[in-house]
């Protein structure tokens, strides 16, 4: 069985990526660097945008680095198929880069929160998702300022609709995240954006549980045919 | 201020009158200078002795004092490198080193509290990283009025919001800390940060220009107009009684976190490549600190061309280049051969860099703006500063306030009037959970964070292979330290010590700030001589070193100072991270144990604050080699396994410990007390800690506890959702936790 190769892209003021790689590393891929300013995406089977504050995000969240050059490469691969993960700034990186819909807002309450929090696994079927069981419950760190999912009404019931919704918080959205969205994918669901951070939550000694793992084995289960369908 | 004041026309013009006074510096002071130079000085370095000879650069006023903390060869056994450094480097074993050291910002925080706090984290970085190490967590100490004081509602949450902002944006953990309140702060509130950072034994870099020829290099933000005179005549004087903050917001900078991140990975990259000599971070005295240090630590000589410092503002004189206190700068000393290199690096992060100068065999740091000399002086006189050994008086009516003991305030009687007191100091300010602030702030990045608060000390795993990793704690208690400030110093060492210990770990380190009123007044003065002599004495007999430090003087408005406010941090090595012990109980069916004694010790109480606004007589008794038994006991145990839990008992006393370890773990536990309720439940005798033990290993415990001389009393059982105190009273953890979580939510929203 080859290995999985995943890339993980750092931007200036990338903060988390060093995690995400361990995350990789945990779930037995081989991380793999990539650095924003390289058009060069060094043929990873798959990719992590990690949490962070790229450029600072003194501008809009992810404004910015959705014009890297990285960002130019990976926009027609993730649309090619190429499953790519964004995790809170990621995810608002990849909302800029219209590859998923919607945008993130300031945190109802205008403060940075960071918090262990309840999700719900809404949909099990993506690449990123299918190792765990519908429905399934996780305890995730959230850290955002900018964490609340907003888009408009028809958009939202899209998303429901066609189990584009993938993750939820279970007991309600402390940053006022509409309907409870805690990450959504594309319409092909190779390309998943989440506001919690599952890289924190891969060893009982450094996060609140080992649930957060459940997105990197998936996808390495995925990308190399263990039993999950693409 | 002339711009055109060059050392020929300074030379020429020795009756011009110069604005020492208003740049913060004695007639004395400025005397001085002239006798120095020979002359009267220019313009600019006018303005580059006012910072460096301020109390906040020079310690002028404590460096006497300071003198006595230097560490024995006991002491030092473990420093890679002491105080006089930017920081002190720990060896902490398998290649590993660490330097931390905790640094004030608090008159910036109080006139402007955001940017004020924020840019205190982005100082004590720089720091850190100065040393050669990568900066892998903060914490911070917080000190404010009365929660409930309007004033407060201003200054907390700017303060936590600069502090989650810089420290969020730049990546670095915050593991821990302390929020207390008191009408002591309310005009001048404590904001003190603390940095760790990691290296390898190879990796120490020093603060020394040497090489003549090589490059002096000038990299990172702009420098602008912000934070002029920061060091001076914010950091080192008092405030009015109106408070006179509007007047000194100029002088606080402004922080930009992002350009942090990315000079700290730049740095990090140039270390590796081995590219620089020396390394200086620009903080308090900006340029005019940066320069004068690092020849003064090496040859002697520079030459500096002002004309290449790259501004933000072409208007600044050169007066105000030397003194602003911009953030996200560095200085470094390059060979001719790697500037080329140097600069690719710098470019790949976008970091701005330029030489600026070069080290000189003169001995003479010399300084050229517009094709004139504005600045010729032997550094060394510049760095070096005045000494003063002010005058010490015990304050009047100390005695008054130690014979106006607790003794006679009214005490709880009954079992319900005693939760209830329980239940009232919970839900006090200074006791309360602490969430409000700490969930602004990432305890998680970097993926190494073990422990974080409400823990009693962070822990942070510095190798994944073996485990090891490092504790830290930070203490102070400005009402003991009021009452005697050598007890209270040493009261604050032992706090900070046991809380490393809770971890598991080995004390190995300490850190100190010391939050004091004005030197000037020889009462303030006095408490400062006894609290260093009491950190001093206390470190030799825990033989762990002082390894660096930071003063802040002047906090005082009008004549009343704040309470005298040692902030210690200790450091300490945990072999394994994966046995770290917490404070909650962990386990049901797990034997409750109290170590150590508890005496009849109110003075200074939570309970005498809280319940009665009293603050006099004596503070609890140190008893370090109490404190070590109970370090070696808790610190074996935690190795062997034996432990499920376990919590510093300080404020408050043991209700508030068996209340946190009941939330924190998640159940109750029913306890019987021994002796009078009242004493065992509230009084706060050190060297003591609530322990619970994993079910059936309770006697080898007894048997460890014996062996190391540590008093064990079993208190009772871990079990259910109620805190039950056998024939006092019993609470529901939920109650418990309401109370203790409504507070800060209910006064900050």
């Amino acid at each position: 069985m080859p290995d999985v190769r995943i890339g993980v892209v750092t931007f200036p003021g990338s903060l988390d990526d060093t995690d995400a790689a361990r995350a990789a590393r945990y779930a037995g891929a081989e991380p793999v660097r990539l650095w924003h300013a390289d058009r060069d995406l060094r043929g990873v089977d798959a990719v992590i945008l990690p949490g962070g504050f790229s450029y600072g995000d003194y501008l809009r969240c992810g404004a910015i680095a959705r014009f890297s050059p990285v960002m130019g490469e990976l926009v027609p691969a993730a649309k090619a198929g190429l499953p790519v993960l964004g995790i809170c700034n990621g995810f608002q990186i990849l909302c800029e880069a219209h590859l998923l819909p919607g945008a993130l807002a300031r945190n109802a309450g205008l403060r940075f929160i960071h918090a262990d929090v309840a999700l719900t696994v809404a949909n099990a079927a993506t690449p990123w998702t299918a190792g765990f069981a519908s429905d399934q419950r996780l305890t995730v760190p959230i850290k955002n300022g900018e964490g609340a999912y907003v888009a408009d009404q028809a958009t939202l019931d899209e998303l429901e609709r066609t189990g584009r919704v993938v993750v939820t918080y279970s007991d309600g959205a402390l940053n006022g995240s509409a309907r409870d969205i805690a990450g959504i994918c594309n319409a092909e669901g190779n390309v998943l954006g989440l506001m919690p951070h599952p890289e924190h939550a891969i060893d009982p000694l450094t996060g609140p549980s080992a649930d957060g793992l459940g997105f990197f084995t998936s996808i390495v289960g995925a990308l190399t045919g263990a039993g999950v369908a693409r | 201020m002339s711009d055109k004041d060059t050392i020929e026309v300074a030379e020429a013009t020795p009756e011009v009158q110069q604005p020492y006074k208003e740049l913060g510096l004695t007639q004395d002071e400025y005397q001085k200078i002239r006798d120095i130079l020979g002359r009267r000085p220019t313009a600019a370095e006018l303005a580059l002795y006012s910072v460096m000879w301020s109390e906040h650069c020079s310690y002028k006023s404590s460096k006497v004092h300071l003198r006595n903390l230097a560490p024995d060869a006991d002491q030092a056994r473990h420093l890679l490198a002491g105080i006089g450094a930017n920081a002190g480097v720990v060896d902490i074993g398998q290649g590993y080193a660490v330097t931390f050291k905790i640094e004030s910002h608090n008159h910036p925080s109080f006139v402007e509290p955001h940017q004020g706090a924020a840019t205190g984290i982005g100082g004590i970085v720089r720091d850190i990283l100065a040393m050669g190490a990568r900066p892998i967590a903060v914490m911070d100490a917080l000190r404010f009025g009365p929660a409930d004081a309007h004033d407060t509602a201003r200054v907390l949450p700017g303060v936590v919001s600069g502090i989650s902002f810089y420290g969020n944006c730049l990546g670095l953990p915050n593991i821990g800390g302390e929020l207390a309140f008191d009408p002591s702060y309310a005009g001048n509130p404590l904001v003190n940060a603390l940095c760790v950072g990691l290296m390898k034994h190879d990796d120490l870099m020093s603060a020394v220009a040497t090489g003549t020829g090589n490059k002096v290099v000038l990299f990172g933000s702009r420098t602008g107009p912000d934070g002029v005179g920061g060091a001076s005549v914010l950091a080192s004087a008092t405030f009015g009684e109106d408070g006179g903050r509007a007047a000194k917001r100029p002088s606080v900078q402004v922080g930009d976190p992002f350009m942090e991140k990315l000079l700290v990975e730049c740095c990090l990259e140039l270390f590796a490549a081995g590219l620089i000599e020396g390394i200086q971070d620009l903080g308090a005295a900006g340029v005019a600190c940066a320069t004068t240090e690092l020849s003064a630590g090496g040859d002697g000589g520079m030459l500096v061309d002002m004309d290449a410092i790259p501004l933000r503002d072409p208007n600044l004189t050169p007066a105000e280049i030397l003194m602003s206190e911009s953030q996200e700068r560095m200085m470094a000393v390059v060979t001719p051969a790697n500037v080329a290199a140097f600069l690719d690096v710098c470019r790949k992060w976008d970091v701005e860099a330029v030489v600026i100068g070069e080290v000189t065999a003169d001995g003479l740091l010399t300084m050229t703006w517009r094709g004139t000399t504005v600045v010729k002086i032997p550094p060394r006189t510049a760095a070096d500063g005045p000494v003063y050994q002010r005058p010490l008086v015990r304050p009047d009516g100390l005695d008054g306030v130690l014979a106006s003991g607790p003794e006679s305030l009214a005490r709880p009687a009954g079992g319900p009037a005693l939760g209830d007191t329980l239940l009232t100091l919970l839900g006090s300010p200074g006791l309360a959970d602490k969430r409000w602030v700490t969930q602004q702030y990432d305890s998680r990045v970097r993926g190494n964070t073990v422990l974080a608060m409400p823990e009693d000390g962070g822990l942070v795993r510095v190798d994944e292979e073996t485990g090891l990793g490092i504790a830290l704690a930070t203490d102070g208690n400005g009402r003991y330290c009021s009452l005697d400030p050598y007890q209270g110093t040493q009261l604050a060492l032992a706090e900070a010590y046991r809380n490393v210990v809770m971890t598991g770990a080995t004390p190995a380190a300490v850190t100190n700030c010391l939050n004091f009123g004005s030197p000037e007044d020889p009462a303030v003065m006095w408490q400062l001589a006894e609290a260093v002599r009491g950190l001093a004495d206390g470190c030799k007999t825990l033989g762990v070193p002082v390894t660096g430090g930071n003063v802040s003087l002047y906090n005082q408005t009008g004549a009343t100072a704040i309470h005298p406010t040692p902030v210690i941090g200790v450091l300490g090595i945990h072999a394994d991270v994966s046995k770290r012990l917490a404070a909650g109980f962990a386990a049901d069916g797990a034997e409750v144990v109290l170590l150590g004694t508890t005496r009849e010790e109110f003075g200074g109480s939570a309970w005498a604050d809280v319940v009665h606004q009293h603050l006099g007589g004596r503070p609890p008794a140190v008893d370090l080699e109490a404190e070590r038994k109970l370090a070696a006991l808790v610190i074996a145990a935690s190795a062997a396994g034996v432990l499920a839990s376990a919590h510093d008992v300080s404020d408050g006393g043991l209700a508030i410990a068996l209340a946190e370890a009941c939330m924190q773990g998640g159940r109750g536990c029913a306890v019987t007390l021994p002796g009078d309720p009242f004493t065992a439940l509230f009084s706060e005798s050190s060297a003591r800690a609530l322990v619970s033990v994993v079910p059936g290993r309770e006697a080898e415990f007894a048997a460890l506890a014996r062996q190391h001389g540590v008093p064990a009393t079993v208190l009772g059982v871990t079990a259910g959702d109620t805190l039950s105190v056998e024939g006092t009273f019993e609470i529901p953890v939920t109650k418990l936790t309401s109370v203790w979580t409504a507070t800060l939510p209910a006064i900050f929203g």
